[in-house]
């Protein structure tokens, strides 16, 4: 199955797929060091994100959250690549700054179409998803 | 996204990785926001200075951005650091912490930021032209330029702002259109406003009710630049407000003023004032009393100064403002008098963005709401006064 987005932060990336139906703070929402999901409530609580290919509505909560992102990548605890059913500022500043791939606007819900577990490749240059 | 061939050159890398990746971060917020095109940028007020807050990461994220050789190709002053960067020691601040924000102050310094560690540059002579597109971060900041001056900004990070200042670029979009600085509400008034802490209160009230849309005032009255400036804070902080317009007070309230049909109306009472106040705090036991958010200005110190003569404040007083500021308070002797009374002044910093918990802070009161708003959300017992209840209440 092949998405076709918007390339937000070009590059190529590919993993296991984590779907998170919750916007996702980076900032106080996820612990850098470990790469888990840490938001009390949160559906994906306990999860840990490093090296997926993290699937989420859109970003949230503090501007600090882009550096988070950073110090993430440089830990070799980021995911390898987001994909968002419409990003914002705080995500975008930080994929960019960390050159991690980021697509969003997909020609049809990333939530439905991608399952956690499934193994995902995600071409940030040209804004497709594809599912192998 | 429209770009002119200097700037794909830019994209390019051809003025080097600096520049290639500021220019990756704004034409990528750009596409986005559905930006046509890239505008040039006059002036940029940087945000993220704090370490509580930066962290190992933002600092480090910086200090490879100076590496990279970024350097500012326009003016650009600098938001609060985490403490006083030479009494940090007096403020209770640990060597661990100083450490990080002096790395943090470097890697500004090294591209070419003014150290100047304020969020009112607009105070200390970071006044641009009204109309003029300027990329400033810190949320009060922003709300004084587009209202009060009538420059153009977005809402911007720390990271974007260092990419205009880099590049003296941003994208077109918000704030910068004349259609998004439309009236999204008309709130009207229905009080006198009396004193500083009315325009703060009705700022927080007005924030909670409106989130992002942009309010038009009436009934505002003569508001001095105090007023306005902590209304802008108030708004910024429980809502979303990047501008706002008051009716006979803002210079582009008349042009707003033709763009009022069919804009839905508010009513903001004076029970609404008190209300907000009431919801947001409590009796804390045993608060420090600051005065300073945003920084203090010149009157704001002589006021302080004049209100603490004769007063026993035992180091409970905590004042704040700029660098800049604070030199003129030096040679008007309010800093002397302050001091005299046991009350302490501070510079680069304030209650917002210091390491409180870590100071061994146990409540704040405050005059403002926006540094109400915070503490609360740090967790601390607070309350909000005026500025002669504070002083009187730090008073033994």
């Amino acid at each position: 199955m092949i998405l076709r987005g918007r390339r937000v932060m070009g590059g190529v990336a590919e993993g296991e797929a984590l779907v998170s139906v919750d916007p996702v703070s980076f900032y106080g929402g996820v612990d850098p060091e470990t790469g888990c999901v840490t938001e009390p409530g949160h559906c994906c609580r306990g999860e840990n994100i490093s090296g997926k290919v993290f699937v989420f509505p859109t970003g949230k909560g503090s501007t600090v959250g882009s550096y988070v992102i950073y110090r993430m990548k440089k830990l070799g605890t980021a995911p390898a690549a987001i994909v968002n059913v419409e990003t914002e500022a705080i995500l975008a500043t930080g994929c960019v700054i960390s050159e991690i791939p980021l697509v969003d606007m997909l020609d049809s819900d990333p939530l439905e179409a991608i399952r956690t577990g499934m193994r995902v490749r995600v071409n940030g240059d040209d804004g497709i998803v594809e599912t192998l | 996204m429209f770009l002119t061939r200097d700037q794909e050159r830019m994209l390019e890398g051809e003025n080097g990785d600096a520049v290639r990746k500021s220019m990756e971060l704004l034409v990528a917020l750009g596409e986005v926001f559905g930006a046509e095109k890239l505008v040039p940028v006059e002036s940029a007020h940087i945000s993220g200075v704090s370490y509580k807050n930066l962290g190992d990461a933002g600092t480090e994220w910086l200090e490879e951005q100076a590496s990279l050789g970024s350097r500012c190709r326009i003016r650009a002053t600098l938001n609060p650091a985490g403490m006083d960067m030479e009494k940090w020691e007096e403020m209770n601040v640990s060597p661990e912490f100083a450490e990080g924000q002096v790395r943090v102050i470097e890697a500004f310094k090294r591209m070419g930021v003014e150290p100047t560690c304020t969020c009112t540059p607009y105070l200390i002579g970071h006044v641009p032209r009204m109309g003029a597109q300027v990329a400033w971060a810190e949320s009060n900041a922003v709300c004084f330029s587009n209202s009060v001056i009538g420059a153009r900004t977005n809402r911007e990070s720390g990271p974007t702002t260092l990419a205009s200042a880099v590049t003296g670029l941003t994208p077109l979009y918000g704030y910068r259109l004349d259609e998004n600085r439309e009236p999204g509400k008309i709130v009207e008034i229905g009080t006198e406003l009396k004193t500083r802490l009315d325009y703060s209160a009705l700022g927080y009230v007005t924030g909670k009710m409106l989130g992002n849309a942009v309010p038009y005032f009436r009934g505002l009255g003569s508001p001095d630049v105090e007023s306005m400036k902590t209304l802008g804070a108030a708004c910024a902080t429980s809502g979303g407000v990047a501008l706002w317009h008051g009716e006979g007070v803002t210079p582009e309230a008349m042009w707003a003023a033709e763009h009022l049909d069919g804009v839905e109306k508010v009513t903001v009472e004076r029970r609404d004032l008190e209300e907000a106040r009431e919801r947001l705090v409590c009796a804390p036991s045993n608060p420090t009393y600051c005065v300073g958010c945003p920084h203090c200005s010149l009157r704001e110190m002589a006021e302080t100064a004049e209100l603490a003569k004769g007063k026993d404040l035992g180091g409970r007083l905590w004042v704040f403002t700029s660098r800049g500021v604070y030199q003129e308070a030096s040679r008007a002797g309010h800093v002397k008098t302050i001091e005299k009374a046991g009350g302490r002044v501070y510079r680069d910093t304030c209650m917002v963005v210091a390491p409180l918990h870590e100071m061994g802070w146990e409540g704040v009161a405050t005059n403002s709401f926006k540094a109400g708003h915070y503490s609360v959300a740090h967790g601390f017992e607070t309350m909000i006064t005026t500025l002669d209840k504070l002083v009187e209440g730090a008073s033994r």
